[in-house]
């Protein structure tokens, strides 16, 4: 009884409110996006507002469940669980129903539950447990290959599953690995490839080429501190470019920019090399394998595009780059979004009141585009408390992930926080035409249980974790 | 222990500026930005579909045959709906009151707020009037659309028809959404891509009056409408038209080929209907009616109905001897009126004996093929008969038998050639024998053909042992190019050299001497060399179906065709003159002989008859 009492009194009400703010929201939001006059009702339970209040229901009899359980399952079992998720999601590419082209539904009855949705908590166990066991550092490689291997697997095949949006919430448990200690560098490097394959796609290789080139001697300074050195590099490199070119303009080889610019690079990597070995310079081998990678990677980018994503896909980004106008289909969408959006203006138009998105036009209405239905009906006010209402739940979640004693609960908590960032910042930045169109909710908000009672028991498990913080050891 | 505590700041830095990203883009969007403000006066945007002109279709002349006549369908938008003089409203329109209430109640039933089809395909004296008092109806609008038109009434097989989508449709392929059109048969429906352009959408801005105030946002969010491909088809429509014409009052099947293309000439399937049947709102009735009616017009028999290919299989059987070495053209046989073998007796009719190879075409001896179908099978260069046979099913299949002839009809069928697992499964591996078969010696039996594949096979014999893929479409407006098989040659399996020898049969069965033995002296023609084979497909139900394929002129084929009239009994009574008056039509277009159109085109065969009729 003792136990219970404190239990109780150590849950952080803070957020349990917020949840239950947002959940609220989002009921009354799906009400006024899907409203239909003739079942005016919101309890009416043949439309999605009466089904989605049924799920919030549910969602709360499983937080009260995730709460009750004792605190040391959730480290013990986290394997477990992981495999168990894992096995799930190997059953429904067999089993599972197809819905709007992806295979992720396992039908039970009445009921479609979405397996994916409940993947990214066992993950998030799963990363915590393997990081918080004793000497596991991440600055080995063995470390990284299995790091790598959680977050990938289940990643994987959700992606066999042709649920693109999904797969991609795997890439927010970066986030956790910076917390955690992965060395910037990787990160940089990251970085540095998404951009390489963003540039890859908009601008000329060439101008690409030249680019990297520019950032290595960038990198090359940075690295040795000596102009001279830097220059030197510099002056070989266009002296070889020079020659070439005048060769090529005199002989009327008639060669691509292209060949001379690589013959050039070709030749002075081959004087870098003599040199650093001669004059014992560090790191120039390492830079020129660095380039040689991303002018590799640079070429192969548009095969990868071409082959390997499909033409939704390629069009959403191409889209979102600018490269491409499709007002009839994705762009469509974006800007339905948009106008909707827009049309609220400062202070909305009124509960029920919206026009735009009650239409159809906005597609995935009270999905995937619910936050449109908040733009157009409660205008900047309605956004700006509910982005702002987000964001201090984060701040607030890693308030409490910071002062977790056990390593296991503060890693599991930056799962929380990086997978709940991902989909707000994802969905939010597609409805305003910031960010591709990626079909995952908003949190709390998207209409459907398995996505509601997958972010429920994935915060409650943090939550319940949290208000036994003392008396688990660091 | 826990070094990396400082990087939360950077995680909160992140998680902050992306806010501020969003918000301030929110901002701009819904307060600085003007483009997506709707002023309160004009609340209603409408999206107004273009539904672009459906492509036209022409016979390979360049005559029109299908086009286009604009429609108007009057929409609803229940949400806007306000209180209306509802009796001005079924005076203009011409519909009851309880029209009115039932169609208000489904399109509420279908959406509030987006429109649906509340009267579809309203005259244009109805638009007229309608269209000036529209203000006083808000909610309603007219959207146009367009009805197919066709110049003449032939061709209603291969040309197809338009209708309205179905659920299944919509839910498939995104293009469409309920109320559209698309292509159902024929050319509409195989060259739909094409044919239906790409429709368009306008944005208005929409007063409390029911009234357009313009487009919003200068159009920037309008799609124009892209109109359809034109289409020329390979139909020659006076040879299509005279085929009708002489199919009037008989129910059967011509098909004409272009023996150095693969172009479809002519595509007759009778009983027909007018395509003017199946348009606009008097399209459902209609397609009941066609439906119920006992002759099955609706059902394309060219490309669907199945027929034993009778004797005209005969050349089939004779190429494959040759090819196979077991027959020469010197090969005698005797025949005494039929062919005996154990308890086993295929009659014949009566002819001169013995017959060589040309002449056994020529007068088309039975006995002759039962011998040369049993030595085909028996052939001792196969351990087994299961060898042999396989054998000759590949042959056969060579011709374009027993699968889709990949033509760009959607509707053809396959077709019959048995396989060996057929008798293995009535006679088990070991329990037949060539004789067992032998109705297939003479196109009867297991073997099931329709038109088109005659008409093809034909035109390989013509061509000398190769055949293009039969297809409707000659070339598509715009930069598009028909699919790479219908520019390929598909070759038999049988050398070119033999089909000379067949061909001369073909010739003398037509040309020969009167009293020669000839089977098909009916289709001679005095200044052309047309080359023939005559048929007869059993059939259990009545009198037997008359087959001709023919090809003219003998050396420089332009023409192949097949005709099959059903219940005509001998292919030379009636198939035979069917074919050679759409072959004179064809290449002289004129008729020498008068009488022998008089003599078809006063036929009625067995059109009222009860016995080859589906049981209603
Ligand atoms: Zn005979």
């Amino acid at each position: 009884m003792q136990r219970r009492i404190n239990l109780w009194s150590n849950i952080d009400w803070l957020a349990v409110t917020i949840y239950l703010v947002l959940v609220f929201l989002g009921w009354v939001n799906i009400y006024a996006a899907v409203y239909n006059e003739e079942h005016h009702s919101i309890f009416d339970v043949t439309q999605r507002y009466g089904k989605q209040l049924i799920w919030i229901s549910a969602a709360i009899v499983i937080a009260f469940l995730v709460f009750i359980i004792d605190i040391n399952f959730y480290s013990y079992f986290a394997y477990l669980v992981y495999g168990v998720m894992i096995f799930l999601l190997l059953a429904v590419l067999i089993f599972g129903l197809e819905v709007h082209g992806a295979r992720s539904w396992f039908q039970i009855g009445n009921i479609r539950i979405q397996p994916s949705e409940f993947a990214k908590i066992a993950t998030a166990l799963a990363l915590a447990r393997y990081l918080s066991t004793f000497n596991v550092q991440l600055n080995t490689f063995k470390t990284y290959l299995r790091v790598a291997a959680i977050i990938l697997v289940p990643a994987f095949l959700i992606l066999l599953q042709n649920d693109t949006g999904s797969a991609l919430v795997y890439f927010a448990f970066i986030m956790v690995l910076y917390r955690e200690g992965i060395s910037a560098s990787v990160l940089l490097l990251g970085f540095f490839v998404i951009v390489l394959f963003i540039l890859a796609l908009i601008l000329e290789k060439l101008i690409i080429i030249s680019l990297s080139i520019g950032v290595v001697f960038i990198i090359f300074w940075i690295l040795n501190r000596k102009f001279k050195n830097v220059a030197l590099g510099f002056g070989i490199l266009m002296a070889s470019s020079a020659i070439l070119y005048g060769l090529n303009e005199f002989l009327v080889l008639g060669l691509s920019y292209y060949y001379i610019m690589l013959s050039a690079l070709g030749f002075s990597a081959l004087v870098y090399i003599i040199l650093s070995i001669r004059y014992k310079v560090r790191s120039v081998i390492l830079l020129l394998v660095f380039l040689l990678g991303s002018i590799i990677f640079t070429f192969s980018v548009d095969y990868v595009f071409n082959n390997f994503l499909e033409e939704h896909q390629q069009k959403r980004i191409n889209v979102v780059l600018g490269l491409e106008s499709d007002p009839y289909g994705v762009e469509y969408n974006v800007n339905q979004s948009k106008i909707a959006i827009g049309s609220g203006g400062f202070s909305g138009k009124g509960f029920l009141r919206g026009t735009q998105t009650k239409f159809d036009f906005v597609p995935e209405q009270s999905t995937d585009f619910i936050f449109c239905t908040i733009g157009e009906e409660w205008g900047f006010v309605g956004t700006f408390f509910v982005l702002g209402l987000f964001i201090f739940f984060l701040y607030r979640l890693i308030g409490i992930a910071e002062r977790q004693r056990s390593s296991f609960s503060r890693i599991y908590g930056y799962g929380v926080v990086s997978v709940l960032f991902f989909h707000i910042a994802i969905n939010i930045g597609m409805t305003i035409g910031l960010v591709p169109v990626i079909g995952i909710p908003l949190p709390f908000f998207s209409y459907g249980g398995s996505s509601l009672w997958g972010f429920t028991i994935m915060l409650f498990i943090f939550l319940r974790l949290d208000a036994s913080r003392l008396e688990m050891l660091g | 222990m826990d070094s990396f505590a400082n990087r939360r700041h950077i995680i909160r830095f992140v998680i902050i500026l992306v806010g501020l990203i969003y918000i301030i883009r929110l901002f701009l969007l819904q307060v600085v930005d003007n483009t997506y403000k709707v002023t309160a006066s004009s609340n209603v945007l409408r999206y107004v579909t273009q539904f672009p002109a459906r492509g036209l279709i022409y016979d390979r002349e360049g005559r029109l045959l299908v086009y286009n006549e604009a429609a108007y369908d009057l929409m609803l938008v229940p949400q806007q709906l306000e209180a209306f003089d509802t009796a001005e409203f079924c005076d203009i329109l011409n519909v009851s009151k309880e029209y009115i209430d039932e169609n208000i109640k489904r399109a509420k039933d279908y959406s509030h707020y987006n429109s649906s089809i509340f009267l579809k395909q309203v005259s244009s004296i109805t638009y007229a009037n309608l269209q000036e008092k529209l203000y006083k109806y808000p909610g309603f609008y007219v959207q146009a659309r367009t009805l197919r038109k066709y110049t003449n009434e032939n061709g209603a097989h291969l040309l197809g028809y338009v209708g309205e989508v179905n659920d299944k449709i919509i839910e498939k392929d995104d293009y469409y959404k309920s109320g559209d059109y698309i292509g159902i048969s024929g050319i509409e429906q195989s060259y739909e891509e094409y044919l239906r352009g790409e429709k368009g959408v306008n944005v208005y801005l929409v007063d409390v009056h029911n009234r357009i105030k313009g487009t919003y946002s200068n159009g920037r969010l309008d799609k124009k409408a892209e109109v359809g491909s034109n289409i020329i088809s390979t139909i020659d429509v006076d040879l299509q038209s005279y085929g009708e014409k002489l199919m009037n009052n008989k129910i059967g099947s011509i098909v004409a080929i272009e023996p150095s293309t693969g172009e479809i000439l002519a595509l007759v399937s009778a009983p027909t209907y007018n395509p003017e049947l199946l348009v606009g709102r008097i399209r459902t009735k209609n397609y009941v009616n066609l439906m119920s009616d006992t002759l099955k017009p609706l059902f394309n028999r060219a490309l669907m109905a199945q027929y034993p290919p009778g004797s005209t299989f005969k050349i089939i059987n004779g190429l494959i001897g040759l090819q196979e070495k077991v027959l020469w053209t010197s090969t005698e046989h005797d025949c005494a009126g039929a062919y005996y073998s154990g308890r086993m007796r295929v009659g014949c009719h009566i002819h001169r004996s013995p017959l060589d190879f040309i002449e056994s075409i020529q007068m088309s001896c039975n006995t002759y093929y039962c011998n040369v179908f049993r030595s085909i099978l028996d052939n001792k260069k196969y351990p087994t008969i299961r060898e042999s046979f396989d054998q000759w099913r590949e042959y056969v299949m060579s011709f374009g038998f027993g699968q889709y002839l990949n033509s760009d009809f959607s509707n053809e069928l396959k077709g019959l050639v048995p396989t060996k697992q057929t008798y293995d499964r009535v006679y088990g591996e070991k329990g037949w024998r060539s004789l067992t078969l032998v109705s297939m010696a003479i196109g009867q039996g297991e073997l099931g053909t329709t038109p088109l594949q005659m008409a093809n096979m034909t035109a390989a014999i013509a061509n000398r042992g190769y055949y293009y893929t039969p297809h409707i479409v000659k070339e598509i407006e715009g930069d598009y190019s028909l699919d790479d098989r219908f520019y390929q040659k598909n070759y038999t399996k049988i050398d070119s050299n033999y089909f000379n020898i067949v061909i001369e049969g073909m010739d003398l069965a037509v040309n020969g001497e009167p009293g020669s033995g000839s089977t098909a002296r009916t289709a001679h023609l005095e200044d052309v060399v047309v080359c023939g084979k005559t048929g007869t497909a059993e059939n259990p139900h009545g009198e037997d179906h008359s087959i001709f394929i023919a090809f003219a002129p003998k050396d420089d084929p332009k023409i192949a065709i097949a005709v099959y009239i059903e219940n005509g009994g001998f292919g030379g009574t009636w198939a035979a003159p069917t074919a050679k008056l759409m072959i004179e039509k064809y290449l002289n277009d004129s008729i020498s002989v008068p009488w022998w159109e008089q003599y078809v085109l006063n036929a009625e065969i067995n059109y009222n008859a009860e016995t080859d009729k589906p049981l209603e």
